[in-house]
C-alpha cells in the first residue's frame, strides 16, 4: 500500500502541474503542443526497454516487448522530429 | 548511493525536463527550446534505463532501429495539411506500446507469482487499466487516422494504398485473433482449465473489430448500445482479471473487447468533431502511459503520462467549448439538420455570385482585411496562395490579419500551422474574441473554405444544431467574400444565411484557384 500511495501522490501532483502549465499555451501552438506532448507519452519506451532487456524470460515476453520498443520508438522519434519541423515554421520570419 | 538511486535521480531529471518542455511551449520563441528539453528528457530516461541494469540488447536494438527509421520517415515526409492524421497515428503507437508492455509484464508477474512472490493489487488494477486504455487508444487512433485519410466508413472507391491499409489492417486484426486462438488451443501454453471460451472469445472480438473496420458508413443501428455493452464488458473482464491474474486468456479477451470499444467510440465522430477526438485520444495515450507506470512502479512514466493526460483533457475541453457541445454529446450524440432547419432553397434565394474582377474592386482601397481560413483551405492546399494575396494587399496599403476559429480544421491549431508554413507572421494570427470585438472596422472579410464557424444562425436561432456555438461573426464586417466550391452545407448540415446577406459575395471555386484568380485581378486593376 505504501508504494501505491506514493505513486498516486506523484500522479495527482503531476496532473495538477499539467493543468497549470498547459493552460498557458496559446491556441496558435496547440498542434505542436499535441505532437510534442504525444512524443512525451512515448515514455512507455522505458517500460518496454526494461522488459525487452530482461534475461531468462519466455520468448513471448521478448516478442511483446520488442514490438513495444518499436511502437514506442516511432511515437518518441516521430513526435519530437515532427514537432521540431513545425516549430521551425513558426520561428522563421520574413 | 547505489546504482538504483542514480537511476531514479536520472528519471527525476527527465520528469523535470518534460515539465519545462510543456512550459516553454507557451511561446513560439521558447517552444523550440522546449522541444529540445523534451527530447533530452527522453534521452536521459532511456539512457538511465539501459545502463541501470544488465541488459540483453538483441531485441532492443532491433525494435529501436525499426522504430527510429519509421518514425523519422513519417515525421520528415508528412505534409503540414496531413498533421491531424500524423498525430492520430502517433497516439495509436503510444497506446499500442502500453498494451504490449502490460501484456509482457503480466507474463513476468505470473511467473513470479508461480514462484511464490506476491502480485500486488496496484499492479493488477494498473495492468487492466493499461490494457483497456491502451487498446481503446490504439484502435481508436487507427479509426481517426482512417477517417481523416478518408478510407474508413466511406462509400466511394478507394485508392490502391487506401485499400491496402484498410483491408490489410482489418485482415491482420482478425487473423491475429485466429492465430492466437489456434496457437493457444493446440499448444495449451500455460492456460488454466476452461480457458477455451475466453480464447475463442478473443478471436470473435477481434473478428468483430475487423468487420467494423470494413463498414461503409459511420453509423449503424444499435451502435450506442454496442458502445455501452463493450464498455461494460471491458470493466467486467477487468474485474475478473484483477481477481484471477493467472488467467492470461482474460487479458487478451479484455484487449479485444476494448478494441471494439475504441472503434465504435471513434467511428461515428467526423468532420468538425475530429479535433475533439484527436485531443481525447492524445489524453488517452498519456493516461495509458501513466497506467503502465503503475504496472512497473516507475515514477517517470507516471509523471510523463499524467502531464500528457492533463494536456489532452484541457484541449478536449477547449474544443468542446468552442463548439458549445458537451463531450458526451460529441461521443454519443448526432449532429445534423432537424425538422426545424429552414429550407436551403428559400435561404439562398438572394445569393450573389461574384467574379475575381468584382472582388478586386471591393478590395481596392480596403483599409482592414481579414482572412478566415477553414478546413477547405487545407484541402485545397491554398495557404501559400493566401499568403501571397495577403502580401499583395499589404503592399497596396491594407492592414491584413487572419482570424482563426478554435475548431477550424481537423485538430486544435491546425490552421495556425498551415499559415506558419506559408510564412505568415505569428503576430498576424488573431483569436476569435479579439477579432469579433473589432469586426465593425473590418472592410473586407475573406472566408476561405469555412462555413459553420461563420454561420450567424449560431447567434440568432436558439433551435439550430449549432445554437450557442461561438463564431467569427464576419456578417458584421462591411463586405464578406465567401470562397467556396458550392452552396453545399458544412458539417452541421444546415444552410448559412450569411451567403445570401446583402454584404456578402459568393465566389464559387476551388480555394487555391480562387485566390490565384483574385491575385491576378488585383494586379491587373492596379
Amino acid at each position: 500500500m505504501g508504494t501505491f500511495v506514493a505513486a498516486l501522490t506523484v500522479f495527482v501532483l503531476a496532473v495538477f502541474i499539467g493543468f497549470e502549465v498547459i493552460s498557458k499555451v496559446p491556441s496558435t501552438l496547440h498542434t505542436p503542443l499535441m505532437s510534442g506532448s504525444n512524443a512525451i507519452s512515448g515514455i512507455t519506451i522505458v517500460g518496454s526497454l526494461i522488459l525487452a532487456g530482461m534475461e531468462n524470460t519466455p520468448t513471448i515476453v521478448y516478442v511483446l516487448a520488442g514490438v513495444a520498443v518499436a511502437f514506442a520508438t516511432i511515437n518518441v522519434v516521430g513526435g519530437f522530429v515532427v514537432t521540431h519541423r513545425m516549430l521551425g515554421m513558426f520561428r522563421k520570419k520574413r | 548511493m547505489g546504482l538504483k538511486d542514480l537511476q531514479n535521480l536520472a528519471y527525476l531529471l527527465a520528469a523535470v525536463l518534460f515539465i519545462l518542455d510543456l512550459k516553454w511551449m507557451s511561446h513560439p520563441r521558447t517552444a523550440v527550446r522546449g522541444n529540445y528539453a523534451g527530447a533530452l528528457g527522453m534521452a536521459v530516461a532511456v539512457g538511465a534505463t539501459l545502463f541501470g541494469q544488465d541488459m540483453i540488447w538483441k531485441y532492443i536494438v532491433i525494435g529501436a532501429v525499426v522504430g527510429t527509421v519509421i518514425g523519422i520517415l513519417m515525421a520528415t515526409r508528412v505534409k503540414m495539411t496531413a498533421m491531424p492524421e500524423m498525430v492520430g497515428l502517433l497516439n495509436g503507437f503510444g497506446g499500442g506500446a502500453s498494451v504490449l508492455v502490460a501484456g509482457a509484464a503480466l507474463v513476468m508477474a505470473q511467473q513470479a507469482l508461480a514462484a511464490g512472490s506476491p502480485f500486488g493489487m496496484q499492479e493488477r488494477i494498473a495492468t487492466v487499466a493499461s490494457a483497456i486504455i491502451g487498446s481503446v487508444t490504439f484502435f481508436g487512433s487507427y479509426v481517426a487516422f482512417g477517417k481523416l485519410a478518408e478510407f474508413l466508413a466511406v462509400k466511394w472507391k478507394l485508392k490502391p494504398w487506401q485499400s491496402a491499409v484498410k483491408y490489410g489492417f482489418a485482415g491482420v486484426t482478425a487473423l491475429g485473433g485466429l492465430g492466437y486462438a489456434l496457437g493457444a488451443t493446440f499448444s495449451g501454453a500455460g492456460l488454466p482449465e476452461g480457458a477455451a471460451p475466453l480464447v475463442w472469445g478473443t478471436f470473435v472480438s477481434l473478428a468483430v473489430v475487423g468487420g467494423l473496420l470494413l463498414l461503409k458508413k459511420d453509423r449503424f443501428p444499435g451502435m450506442n448500445a454496442l458502445k455501452w455493452l463493450a464498455a461494460a464488458a471491458s470493466v467486467a473482464l477487468g474485474v475478473l482479471l484483477v481477481l484471477d491474474p493467472q488467467n492470461g486468456a482474460l487479458f487478451w479477451l479484455l484487449t479485444g473487447v476494448a478494441a471494439i470499444l475504441g472503434v465504435v467510440l471513434t467511428v461515428s465522430i467526423g468532420g468538425a468533431d475530429m479535433p475533439v477526438a484527436i485531443a481525447l485520444l492524445n489524453s488517452y495515450s498519456g493516461l495509458a502511459g501513466a497506467a503502465t507506470g503503475f504496472v512497473i512502479n516507475n515514477n517517470v512514466l507516471i509523471v510523463a503520462g499524467s502531464l500528457v493526460g492533463a494536456s489532452g483533457i484541457i484541449l478536449t475541453q477547449i474544443m468542446c467549448k468552442a463548439m458549445n457541445r458537451s463531450l458526451v454529446n460529441v461521443l454519443f450524440g448526432t449532429m445534423g439538420p432537424t425538422s426545424e432547419t429552414p429550407d436551403a432553397d428559400e435561404v439562398y434565394r438572394t445569393v450573389k455570385a461574384t467574379s475575381p474582377e468584382e472582388i478586386a474592386m471591393t478590395l481596392d482601397g480596403a483599409q482592414r482585411v481579414i482572412f478566415v481560413p477553414g478546413y477547405g483551405m487545407a484541402v485545397a492546399q491554398a495557404q501559400h496562395a493566401v499568403q501571397t494575396l495577403a502580401n499583395l494587399l499589404e503592399q497596396r496599403g491594407s492592414q491584413v490579419e487572419f482570424a482563426i476559429h478554435p475548431v477550424a480544421g481537423r485538430m486544435p491549431g491546425h490552421m495556425n500551422v498551415l499559415l506558419a508554413e506559408a510564412n505568415v507572421a505569428y503576430e498576424k494570427l488573431r483569436e476569435m474574441d479579439d477579432v469579433n470585438a473589432e469586426m465593425e472596422q473590418v472592410d473586407v472579410a475573406i472566408v476561405v473554405g469555412a462555413n459553420d464557424v461563420v454561420n450567424p444562425v449560431a447567434l440568432t436561432d436558439p433551435k439550430s444544431p449549432i445554437a450557442g456555438m461561438p463564431i467569427i461573426d464576419v456578417s458584421r464586417a462591411r463586405n464578406v467574400i465567401m470562397i467556396k466550391r458550392s452552396l453545399s452545407p458544412g458539417f452541421a448540415g444546415i444552410p448559412n444565411p450569411l451567403f445570401a446577406a446583402a454584404n456578402c459575395q459568393m465566389f464559387f471555386s476551388d480555394g487555391k484557384k480562387a485566390i490565384n484568380d483574385i491575385i491576378q485581378a488585383v494586379k491587373e486593376s492596379a
